[in-house]
């Protein structure tokens, strides 16, 4: 009976092991995985201390489950259990254990420190300044410059140019977020009233998931965005083609869609060069050169585009963004309105 | 000292009276003299005025672990809505107000106010009293607790149950973005429980140094005394930080300050500061008392004393005081500067070796013990390895860079749940099982509980271990709901069996509860052999816990003549009588001589009165029903009037200095 009960933890172990270890893989391609993967040296030293810390915690844990084990099975010799031992004895047990933890934690402190101090700043002046601002539930990106024509505004993605570090502004416009990509760095609050700085630098071009990992609110679950790392080359093409306005002349009065927009969508949302100017919801003068709607939620095809514009209560409950009862032609007129926001 | 104050205003020594010395036998007549006197009114009306610390630490334990199982029940509607990507059988601000309500019922509703059970009931029998210092203000705690609790609840079955988190940050929680009455009910019930734990504290504070057994010297304490003593202070201390938060935020909500409200100047950071200078030393203050749960009744299954008494004393003093200097460690993302955070980050790896001598103390007891695998054994063995496990993941977030990539994520889930669950849970189930035959005179059924253990043991490692990788895979906290591309699901599934895993554990706690309540095997006073004067009274014990008060010599009372470490003997079954009216004796903070008769009041409505007319008074505040808040401010002036209305009965006499000859160390104040 009694080694049954004992072998009860360890079978739950095993049984765990089993049902995880196919799985694992998928895990390990988890898009916000900072425990293995970190590109950048503002994630990387974290992740190395990740990996010390974690590994002496389940050594220790282990040292100290034996221990325990044996202590409660180890053999004694028979004795009336009616008797009881002495207090005194057993303090050089605490006098040892104690010793070795404050050993470890000692030089614990010292590393954790160092690795602090390495992660805390760039180890260079940053190339590039981004302002990110927090909303319920997206992010605001903005590229400042000193012409305000070269000023970019998108949103729910950040470009940064690979190997550089860039440091990023965050704000908050309504309350607590907090911005995290986690493959490139930890993680800062977006505080209203404040404006906190962090630094990402991308050693490797790619897309990295982030995500607000400060509860704020009904849509938290759902407002993730990207860092895209591409080559300094391209990233000043991007650059070049986010500060042009949206086509000059596409857009006339008499065009539906145009009417459509400016009826229902430009209260909260701006396209440079038009005269819908909303600051409520994502600028979408270069729409359809985003990878993703919704702050992550849905990849930006016509077609989730048009659920989004119909539904987005049921994809995003809670949304400032409303579902809109858009008959078929005007649906119609919009979706080819928005195909020109390139 | 108050006593020899009174004795300038009275120079008469009628004040003055030598306390009688002898024993009381059952079925002698100073015995029954002393049920007639101590035992409450039958029926409703002893149900409403009793001060008994017995009944009132029961009901402590009954109310929070109702509550327990409605955070629980919470908990695993949460689970259901994880268990699969894309759920929809919650909608965000469903899924918003179960957390909130879940955090706030765990560590307000149950987490403290059970081990303020176990303290009421046990404190006077182990420390040789008849009752707490303040038996009125007793039920005074436990009354406004129990009308905050269902304060905080009144809002959820209206769907407009506080959303924001237990932690309740604002702007979220402020005026703005968040219109409804949920976050008032929060902010006001919160206040309102604040005065019960201040009261309760209060309390614990003045009988552990003023009513402890003659000869029970400050080093004779059982631990549990020391865990809720320093949990107490700890208390009093930082309470009225939170209540000062919810206070002020409250006022921002109702009244139009703008003390959180950035556009006119206020802070944000403000409330992280304020909410967690209380937070931080709250978490230990709801497991310091839990490991002294531990530390008093692993010894009885050992076979042998604590090993290291004074150093686990020490520690638990130690980890309180560094509690008070870790409550940055919840704020590393905050923007606050690296230098002041890699102090704070220190202080919590730091608070982790007061822990390490504990953990080391118990294994030794064990190791250098004769271990009895009786239920209550099992809860606090294991409860050793899930404190070391979320002692472990403790330190890795308290490494700063490593805390802002782990921070909000489930492996703070992880973290916590080990350090709550394992550290609270555990021993208040082992204590259950182990003091259920003091409160009830009945045996739990072991069968049942070793099976409860197992269960419960295999169900939360299954539920609350995945959450770790779940973390480091990147899953945030308090998301409704993930996306399968994410790559948490078959983590989330694990988590959500083992939670109804664990779930099924506690239920068939329960069904032990139920059956040992009727068909437990007769206890007597002492089944387990311990140590400590609780058990050396029947089971139950009378409403007058010791007939006699006893006399102290040592820290293991009932197991002296085995130990044989000195000649000399507690006397338990001679001792102080005291029998006319509410007596016990009071005694002198750190040696526990005799100084003072306390003349202890009787069964009054007072304190339901007190806690209700205060509780209707933030009825009256939540609903800005300005005149009846008036009313039952009027009202509650009237009955603390009547409370404290001076009474001849309740006038403290100076114990004589004609003692005992046993007692030579008395003296005359």
């Amino acid at each position: 009976m009694k080694h049954n009960l004992y072998m009860m933890p360890f079978l739950a172990v095993l049984i765990t092991l089993i049902v995880v270890l196919p799985n694992a893989v998928q895990a390990s391609e988890a898009p916000l995985n900072y425990f293995l993967h970190s590109y950048g040296p503002a994630a990387r030293p974290t992740m190395y201390l990740g990996w010390v810390l974690a590994g002496l915690s389940v050594v220790i844990c282990i040292i100290i489950s034996l221990l325990l084990l044996t202590a409660l099975i180890r053999k004694r010799s028979r004795s009336d259990p009616y008797s009881i031992d002495r207090e005194g004895g057993g303090l050089l047990w605490i006098y040892i254990g104690t010793g070795i933890s404050t050993i470890i934690l000692f030089g614990l402190v010292i590393y954790a420190s160092m690795i602090l101090n390495q992660v805390a700043k760039p180890p260079q002046t940053p190339a590039l300044t981004v302002t990110v601002t927090g909303y319920d539930w997206w992010w605001k990106v903005e590229y400042e410059h000193d012409d305000p024509a070269q000023h970019i505004i998108t949103a729910n993605e950040l470009h940064i140019p690979v190997g550089l570090p860039v440091l990023i502004k965050l704000k908050s416009a309504d309350v607590i977020h907090a911005f995290w990509v986690p493959k490139l760095a930890g993680k800062t609050q977006m505080i209203p009233g404040l404006v906190n700085q962090q630094w990402i630098q991308a050693d490797v071009s790619g897309v990295y998931t982030g995500q607000c990992v400060q509860f704020c609110g009904a849509g938290h679950a759902h407002m993730g965005f990207e860092v895209i790392a591409k080559s300094p080359q391209e990233f000043e093409d991007w650059q070049d083609a986010q500060r042009k306005t949206a086509m000059p002349g596409f857009e006339t009065s008499e065009d539906p869609g145009y009417k459509v927009f400016m009826d229902q969508c430009a209260g909260c949302h701006a396209i440079r060069g038009t005269e819908a100017a909303g600051t409520h919801g994502p600028d979408l003068t270069h729409l359809n050169s985003r990878r993703k709607i919704a702050a992550g939620l849905l990849t930006n095809t016509p077609g989730h585009l048009k659920k989004w514009i119909m539904n987005a209560q049921e994809l995003k409950p809670g949304s400032r963004m409303p579902n809109f009862a858009l008959s078929d032609h005007e649906i119609a007129a919009l979706m080819l309105f928005l195909s020109n926001l390139d | 000292m108050a006593i020899s104050d009174k004795k300038h205003n009275l120079p008469d020594n009628r004040l003055e009276r030598v306390p009688e010395y002898g024993c009381a036998p059952t079925g002698s007549t100073a015995q029954m003299r002393l049920a007639d006197t101590w035992e409450c009114n039958p029926g409703w009306r002893g149900w409403f005025s009793t001060v008994d610390h017995k009944t009132i630490g029961l009901r402590y334990l009954v109310t929070a672990f109702i509550f327990l199982l409605i955070g629980g029940i919470e908990a695993l509607i949460m689970r259901a809505q994880l268990s699969l990507p894309d759920q929809t059988l919650l909608t965000p601000e469903q899924y918003n107000q179960l957390f909130t309500m879940h955090g706030i019922t765990m560590i307000f509703l149950y987490a403290l106010p059970i081990l303020s059970g176990f303290s009421n009931y046990l404190w006077p029998l182990l420390l040789g009293s008849r009752d707490m210092a303040f038996p009125r203000l007793n039920a005074l705690s436990y009354w406004i607790f129990l009308f905050a609790g269902v304060f905080m609840y009144a809002s959820f079955p209206l769907g407009q149950a506080p959303n924001a988190g237990w932690f309740n940050y604002v702007p979220f929680s402020g005026p703005v973005y968040n219109t409804g009455p949920n976050i008032d009910v929060f902010a006001l019930g919160m206040v309102l429980l604040g005065i019960s734990t201040t009261v309760g504290a209060v309390n614990f504070i003045v009988t552990l140094f003023k009513m402890r057994a003659p000869g029970m010297t400050i080093n004779r304490v059982p631990i549990l005394v020391w865990g809720t003593l320093t949990a107490s202070v700890a208390n009093l201390i930082t309470i009225p930080a939170v209540s000062l938060a919810f206070l002020l935020l409250w006022l921002d909500r109702q009244v139009g300050t703008q003390f959180f409200d950035v556009a006119n100047g206020g802070k944000p950071l403000l409330w992280q500061h304020l909410f967690w200078i209380f937070g931080h030393p709250w978490v230990y203050a709801i497991v310091l008392p839990a490991m002294g749960i531990v530390s008093d009744a692993l010894p009885t299954f050992c076979r042998r004393p604590l090993v290291g008494y004074t150093a686990v004393a020490l520690a638990t003093m130690a980890t309180m005081m560094f509690g008070f200097v870790v409550w940055v460690h919840h704020m590393f993302a905050t923007g606050l500067p690296t230098v002041s955070l890699s102090i704070f980050g220190a202080a919590s790896m730091a608070i982790s070796i007061p822990s390490a001598v504990a953990v080391f103390a118990w294994i030794a007891t064990i190791w250098l013990g004769r271990p009895v695998f009786k239920t209550p054994f099992l809860f606090f063995a294991g409860f050793v390895i899930l404190f070391v496990i979320g002692g472990l993941s403790g330190v890795m977030v308290a490494a700063v860079s490593l805390n802002w990539q782990l921070n909000e994520t489930y492996f703070i889930v992880a973290h916590l749940h080990y350090v709550l669950l394992g550290i609270n849970v555990f021993p208040v189930i082992g204590g259950i099982y182990y003091w259920f035959p003091k409160f009830t005179g009945r045996m739990m059924n072991e069968k049942l509980g070793k099976w409860s253990f197992w269960v419960m043991f295999v169900g939360f490692n299954a539920a609350f271990f995945p959450m770790h990788i779940a973390g480091l895979l990147g899953m945030p906290r308090r998301i409704y709901t993930y996306s399968s591309h994410m790559g948490w699901d078959s983590v989330n599934m694990i988590t959500s069996i083992g939670s109804f895993i664990f779930a099924i554990g506690i239920l068939i706690f329960l069904v032990n509860v139920m059956i040992s309540l009727k068909r437990g095997v007769l206890a007597g006073s002492n089944p387990w052999d311990a140590a400590t004067l609780e058990w050396s009274i029947s089971s139950p014990p009378p409403a007058y816990n010791f007939a006699v008060i006893p006399v102290i010599a040592s820290r293991h009372p009932l197991w002296e003549n085995r130990l044989n470490e000195s000649s000399e003997r507690s006397s338990l079954s001679e001792g102080y009588l005291l029998t006319t009216g509410h007596e016990t004796i009071g005694t002198s903070p750190i040696d526990a001589k005799p100084q003072v008769i306390l003349k202890m009041p009787g069964d009054s409505y007072t304190p339901f009165f007190a806690g209700l007319f205060v509780s209707l008074l933030f009825v009256g505040l939540l609903f800005h029903w300005w005149t009846f808040t008036g009313v039952m401010t009027a009202a509650c002036c009237v009955t603390l009037i009547l409370w404290m209305w001076p009474r001849q009965s309740l006038v403290q006499r100076a114990v004589s200095n004609a003692g005992h000859s046993s007692q030579n160390n008395s003296e005359k104040i």
